[in-house]
């Protein structure tokens, strides 16, 4: 016997297999502290605490606010902090957290908005301070006519730091923006990297007078915890190292900045094979 | 690009201290070791030898190569810790002007005792 679970998308088994206690910080705009409430809540297999919070909002509490999109990790809306370590709740099965106690808070290191809601202006405004976007000086980026070369192994220098979903959870676990509000952050600096290290790009000159200023790479303690707290894989401990290593040799001039990848000349000696149909013609027009 | 060469220097520092402190605590503690490797020191710690090392220019210049990378590295450490209590851009001025002299003031000091005890 399964239901489908309309939040979450999954098919999951009727059978309850255990009941837990949701302890879950409340908070109000207005309110002079958080406080905790405990709702107990029966979970299935494959049950995850995003599911929990559902169950929660649906039968127990309408009044618990808290922020979800996608269900299914590529979003990034739903990180908190359970069971002391910050996670994304539609990630997280409730069975494999092996407690009868599932204690939820918004993320620390970030303003509450309500409840399980943090104010994540901060992350976005850190983001955008690094320029995460290819910088070129040409009219090819406002009027596109080909895409920018780019071998496979120079995509590889920079791939894995793409798959950022800007959940915010490695500033949660940051102990230095914990007590420095003006430290970039983990996400900004491995983002900023990502551009750097991209060769399409050509603003990594400013982009590290950002990163590598007074509030950048040099306040990484180097403490891994953004790396173990990303969901996605994400090593941003390493981009910071690799963003310190290109500003000590830029710094030092011992690594000059590279031209910026061509754009792609257009095809000579190809046919399109018979039988496959033209491209559609283009959504918006070449000026 | 100032704060990248700062913080080179940093590791640059650790490095010198790293090899020279090697060095000190070598003949400070391995004295066993020492003679049997063939060198004459002996009795590191008593007074004839802390003259006599006093005495040679490699030492004294050692020493103030030493002094030098521990108050760069030492105080950059304690800037980075202050500047994380997240001061003002004044107080930023203050801490690194206090710095500054307190490293300049140490460093001189250290020299003048390290030249003095070479001349005399």
């Amino acid at each position: 016997m399964c239901q489908w679970n309309e939040h979450s998308g999954q098919a999951l088994s009727d059978e309850i297999v255990r009941e837990v206690v949701f302890r879950v910080q409340r908070y109000s705009p207005g309110q002079d502290r958080p406080v905790t409430r405990e709702y107990r809540v029966p979970v299935t297999r494959g049950m995850t605490v995003l599911d929990g919070l559902h169950y929660i909002r649906d039968n127990l509490d309408a009044t618990l606010s808290y922020r979800f999109s996608c269900r299914m990790g590529v979003c990034g809306s739903c990180g908190m902090y359970i069971n002391s370590f910050p996670r994304l709740a539609c990630q997280t099965q409730i069975l494999e957290l092996n407690s009868d106690l599932v204690d939820v808070r918004p993320m620390p290191n970030y303003p509450v908005v309500k409840d399980l809601v943090p104010d994540l202006s901060q992350l976005f405004a850190k983001h955008r301070e690094v320029q995460p976007f290819i910088i070129r000086n040409e009219q090819e980026l406002e009027h596109p006519t080909a895409e920018f070369l780019q071998k496979p192994e120079e995509l590889l220098r920079y791939l894995q730091f793409t798959y950022c979903i800007k959940c915010g959870l490695c500033l949660t676990a940051c102990p230095t923006v914990a007590t420095d509000p003006r430290y970039l952050g983990p996400q900004a600096l491995a983002q900023s990297y990502r551009y750097c290290a991209d060769t399409r790009d050509a603003g990594a000159e400013g982009r590290l007078r950002i990163a590598a200023g007074r509030d950048g790479v040099w306040r990484c303690h180097l403490a891994g915890a953004c790396s173990e707290a990303c969901p996605k894989g994400v090593d941003p401990a390493l981009g910071i190292q690799l963003l310190k290593r290109l500003a000590v040799l830029r710094a030092l001039s011992l690594k000059k900045p590279h031209s910026p990848a061509p754009v792609a000349g257009k095809r000579t000696g190809v046919e399109r094979r018979p039988g496959i149909p033209q491209p559609p013609p283009p959504t918006v027009e070449s000026r | 690009m100032r704060e990248a060469t700062l913080w080179t220097l940093h590791l640059a520092a650790g490095v010198v201290i790293l090899v020279f402190l090697s060095i000190h605590m070598g003949i400070m503690h391995l004295e066993d070791v020492l003679t049997a490797l063939g060198t004459g020191y002996r009795d590191a710690l008593g007074w004839a030898s802390v003259v006599m090392r006093n005495k040679q220019l490699y030492f004294t210049i050692t020493y103030v190569i030493l002094l030098a990378a521990a108050l760069y590295h030492g105080l950059y450490g304690l800037r980075n810790i202050l500047l994380e209590l997240g001061p003002g851009p004044t107080a930023v001025r203050v801490i690194q002007g206090i710095l500054i002299l307190l490293g300049a003031s140490l460093f001189v000091l250290g020299t003048i005792a390290a030249i003095a005890a070479y001349v005399r």
